[in-house]
């Protein structure tokens, strides 16, 4: 197979139509950062496919020269998992935002990742609902004023990330917009996961809730404020690279190596491929530091394969071949 | 095999018969009832079933509300509904009895199981006094057999049988009964016997002891004065089987997807009384079927979408409920005009409503119930059998027009049985598509090919070809997004002209018993049987001014509606709502006079009824 795909760059995945987004909007580096990975990946154009919900992110289709479809509101993973299933061969693609994603699809978001169907999400979240011009989202903080949340928003947010490994998510990134390396590499690294993967991009909105993750994200403090993950790797964070994470009881703690005795080898290793996922939501949940990077990466056997394993079964052991076969088989009678 | 001569009684031969059998739940009625209509059907005759079953799983034994039935309409003539009134009621118990009595004919026979008739379960059916005993049931001719002794007395000598599976096989005793009065062997059941208990030998054998002592039960104590033959029907040569609604419309699907040569994929989240399909469906992995029961009915529509976009024909099935939340979904397949089939087996509404009845009540759901202009074709199945037929027809009509297609069927069809002649796939009508393979330089997703306007179909995979596609308005050309005034007002009247344009690819509406005259019943969907039978009663009594025209074909209708219309005095819509097709034929013909007969309870119609209503527009 690999063999076989040509070589693109990343024009190749762009299509004619004028990209609309605000200037200055996160959604240009992620499309820009896709266009990059899809090269690396070894899959042909004509197999690529993109599915998208409602929303400022899933106007991402048609900015992309593949096979696309531009849904309803919260629904792309479930148009996405028919499309897998009809053709397992394709390289599907969900785009979705925090409230496509956690509050009108919240149930195709939980069930595609459960299923483990082998697809890739992306999923921009920006704390608030950019295309209807600024309400709170699922993921808007406690307090955060809003067009729908003048006096504060009372709702207590999701966390993606816990949200989606509640829901047995095999593989989890949460990556900052700001990112363009690191969101190509993990886009790369989710195509050639075999299950569901799920990409959490802190994408900023210039327009409705400039500055979201800025706390986290700005590249002067960003090394400090971010643990950024890597499989086999101490969690080892900051300028100096002498910051860490130790396991305190149930909790995670944060020390400084060289200081009260610690060294290098007391800090915790990640173990992205752990079936137990109790450290990965200990990271997701973390508030400080952000954890970013692959924090979990399961793998698992996915729905087409247990699918394909059964029809295997089933054609083995039937002797139907043509549905004449069943139609004129039991119960049957003649009328001359 | 057993000896079909009769010991002595008036033997009387019959048209048709009548017969319910009634029990609890666990007394297996459906199965009972099922035997005794194969095993006519292989005898010859028509048949027509109908289940009759509590909507709670486990009812409490012996409960008025616990009382499971099934109905079989045999005959030696045409038999297009599973019947009014019974001419045998066999009641397994008081609540049965109790329940079930208001349908036998005055006059006719009702077998019970006196066994049964306890204090306690008199109670339980709220009966003051036993029926058997203070003249309730006078009118009619009562055979009292104590059916649970006499089953424990056939099986005394078996070994290794508990005290259970003797009780649960005296429903076969009644089978027994009833295959003596009216001529049947027990042939087809025992062979049942045989596949059933494969493994159980010993079930073999006591339920076939079972089954033969009713039998001869019957014959030797010459408790019933008549036995009956209904000669077989004189039906079109073929191979037949008998079959349900719901099978017949998963069959139909596979058939279709053989012809057409595509994968078949189903999206579906269970819902009463859709579920059988999804239920069937699952099985046939053998013929590559790929089923998703979804999370929702949303779900289970947009991974239909997306099965259909990538090349599979693909199908989502439902009952109202579950129309109502595919709605937005339904628009979206219209506007990026995919190939999608969506079954509505309608039930009684709205919300909730009485999920195990019958009703018609969701044509206008099917037809407007989207937002924005959003028209797709709708058709009906209108018996058991043509459910098989009208599944292939919506698989065709969708490939070949590129837009949604509803199959409206109903409760009623769904759950029913009757005779089906079975078609070979080779037998059937070619299905065309509109898969695009080559590359040409010009290539635009919207592209139509200029008789039906059908868009063609690029599916994930095919080089060069790469597109989007999205529920916001198209460019007519390119298919880009546009907000361009004219071209929406432009691409609004294509979609509607596409399922104009189905007109050409739809039979003509042909009606039965007269071609003009003073009164045109119409009728759509389920209640063909009911309509039929009742017009031919009516022309058999002499009155040959009566036609009647049932329609399959509901969005479009055929091109000769308005001509059938002409031809007749006097028309009447009749439905099992408050008048939606009525509704429909005005808007498209609002020079005619349409009178209407409803009926909203969540039943069939009934002949009564039918001929009385028809009368007073004839005289």
């Amino acid at each position: 197979m690999e063999t076989t795909v040509k070589k693109y760059t990343f024009r190749d995945f762009a299509s004619d139509q004028e990209v609309r987004w605000c200037p200055g909007c996160d959604d240009y580096v992620i499309l820009r950062a896709v266009q990059k990975a899809l090269p690396e990946m070894g899959v042909n154009k004509e197999d690529v496919v993109f599915i998208s919900g409602i929303g400022c992110s899933s106007r991402f289709p048609y900015y992309m020269d593949t096979y696309g479809m531009h849904g309803i509101h919260g629904r792309a993973p479930a148009i996405a998992s028919g499309v897998k299933l009809a053709n397992p061969d394709l390289s599907v693609w969900v785009i979705t935002g925090d409230g496509d994603s956690m509050a009108i699809g919240g149930n195709h978001f939980i069930h595609v990742l459960r299923r483990n169907i082998n697809l890739n999400m992306i999923l921009f979240n920006n704390k608030i609902y950019g295309l209807t011009k600024g309400q709170f989202s699922p993921t808007s903080s406690v307090g955060q004023k809003t067009k729908s949340s003048p006096y504060g928003n009372t709702q207590p947010p999701f966390l993606a990330g816990e949200l989606a490994i509640g829901a047995q998510a095999r593989f989890y990134a949460r990556v900052a917009g700001n990112t363009p390396k690191e969101l190509t590499e993990i886009f790369i690294a989710a195509e050639k996961f075999n299950g569901t993967s799920l990409i959490e991009v802190l994408q900023n909105c210039v327009i409705f809730n400039n500055g979201c993750f800025t706390e986290f994200t700005d590249k002067n403090v960003r090394e400090d404020k971010q643990l950024h993950v890597e499989h086999g790797q101490p969690m080892i964070f900051g300028k100096d690279r002498d910051k860490g994470l130790i396991l305190k009881g149930l909790k995670l703690e944060v020390v400084t190596i060289g200081e009260n005795g610690v060294t290098e080898e007391d800090i915790l290793v990640h173990d992205a491929h752990e079936q137990d996922p109790t450290l990965h939501q200990m990271l997701v949940r973390l508030q400080f530091p952000l954890v970013t990077g692959l924090i979990r990466s399961y793998d698992d056997v996915t729905l087409e394969q247990r699918e394909d394993a059964l029809t295997v079964q089933v054609k083995a052991n039937s002797d139907f071949v043509r549905t004449d076969d069943l139609f004129f088989s039991g119960e049957t009678y003649k009328v001359e | 095999m057993i000896d079909l001569k009769n010991s002595g009684q008036d033997i009387n031969t019959l048209e048709a018969v009548v017969v319910r059998f009634v029990g609890d739940s666990g007394d297996g009625m459906q199965l009972t009832g099922t035997q005794f209509s194969d095993t006519s059907a292989m005898f010859g005759n028509d048949v027509a079933t109908f289940p009759n079953y509590p909507s709670e799983i486990r009812a409490p034994q012996g409960s008025l509300y616990g009382v499971s039935g099934f109905q079989v309409h045999i005959g030696s003539i045409e038999v297009s509904t599973p019947g009014d009134n019974v001419d045998l009621l066999v009641a397994m118990n008081p609540a049965g009895l109790k329940t079930n009595l208001y349908a036998v004919k005055p006059g006719h026979t009702i077998i019970v199981d006196t066994d049964s008739f306890t204090k306690k379960n008199l109670e339980k059916a709220e009966y003051d006094s036993n029926p058997l005993e203070d003249g309730t049931l006078e009118n009619y001719r009562v055979i009292e057999v104590a059916m649970t002794s006499l089953t424990k007395e056939a099986l005394k000598d078996m070994n290794g049988l508990d005290n259970k599976a003797i009780n649960r096989s005296k429903n076969m005793f009644a089978l027994g009964m009833v295959y003596w009065m009216y001529h049947r062997s027990t042939d087809h059941t025992i062979d049942f016997f045989r596949k059933k208990f494969k493994k159980n030998p010993l079930l073999i054998e006591a339920n076939t002891k079972v089954l033969n002592a009713g039998y001869y039960y019957s014959e030797t104590l010459e408790l019933i004065p008549n036995s009956y033959t209904i000669a077989p029907a004189k039906m079109p040569p073929g191979t037949y089987r008998v079959i349900m609604g719901n099978t017949a419309t998963a069959w139909g699907f596979l058939a279709a997807a053989e012809k057409s040569g595509l994968e078949l994929f189903l999206g579906s989240y269970p819902i009463t009384p859709a579920s059988d399909i999804l239920h069937e469906l699952v099985k046939h992995k053998h013929f590559g079927v790929k089923t998703l029961q979804a999370e929702d009915e949303i779900a289970g529509v947009t991974s239909a979408i997306g099965a259909s976009f990538a090349g599979n024909l693909a199908i989502t099935t439902t009952s109202g409920p579950g129309l109502a939340l595919k709605g937005e979904a339904l628009g979206l397949a219209m506007m990026v005009e995919l190939p999608l089939v969506i079954v509505d087996v309608q039930r009684g509404g709205p919300s909730t409503g009485l999920p195990t009845k019958t009703e018609q009540s969701d044509l206008l759901q099917a037809m407007y119930g989207r937002n924005g202009e959003s028209p797709v074709i709708v058709i009906a199945a209108s018996t058991p059998a043509n459910c098989f037929d009208y599944a292939y027809e919506a698989a065709r009509l969708t490939l070949e027009h590129m837009t949604p297609v509803i199959l409206l069927t109903d409760g009623y069809i769904a759950n029913g049985s009757a005779p089906w002649k079975i078609q070979s796939v080779n037998e059937l009508p070619e299905i065309r598509n509109h898969i695009v393979s080559g590359k040409d330089e010009n290539w635009q997703p919207y592209d139509r090919d200029k008789e039906t306007l059908a868009r063609q179909w690029a599916i994930p995979g095919t080089p060069g070809l790469e597109h989007r596609i999205g529920g916001l308005e198209k460019d007519a050309d390119t298919g880009n997004v546009s907000y361009v005034p004219e071209n929406h007002e432009y691409m609004t009247r294509i979609r509607a002209e596409k399922i104009k344009r189905v007109q050409n690819n739809i039979p003509d509406i042909v009606p039965e018993f007269a071609d003009e005259g003073d009164l045109l019943v119409i009728g759509w969907g389920g209640t063909y049987g009911a309509l039929h039978t009742a017009v031919k009663e009516l022309n058999a009594e002499g009155f040959l001014n009566i036609g009647f025209a049932h329609f399959n074909y509901i969005n479009p209708l055929p091109k000769n509606t308005e001509q059938l219309l002409r031809r007749f005095k006097k028309i009447i819509v009749c439905e099992l709502n408050s008048g939606q097709f009525a509704k429909i034929l005005k808007i498209n013909f609002n020079e005619f006079t349409f009178l209407q007969f409803n009926k909203i309870q969540g039943l069939p119609f009934g002949n009564d009824e039918l001929v009385q209503k028809f009368k007073t527009h004839l005289s």
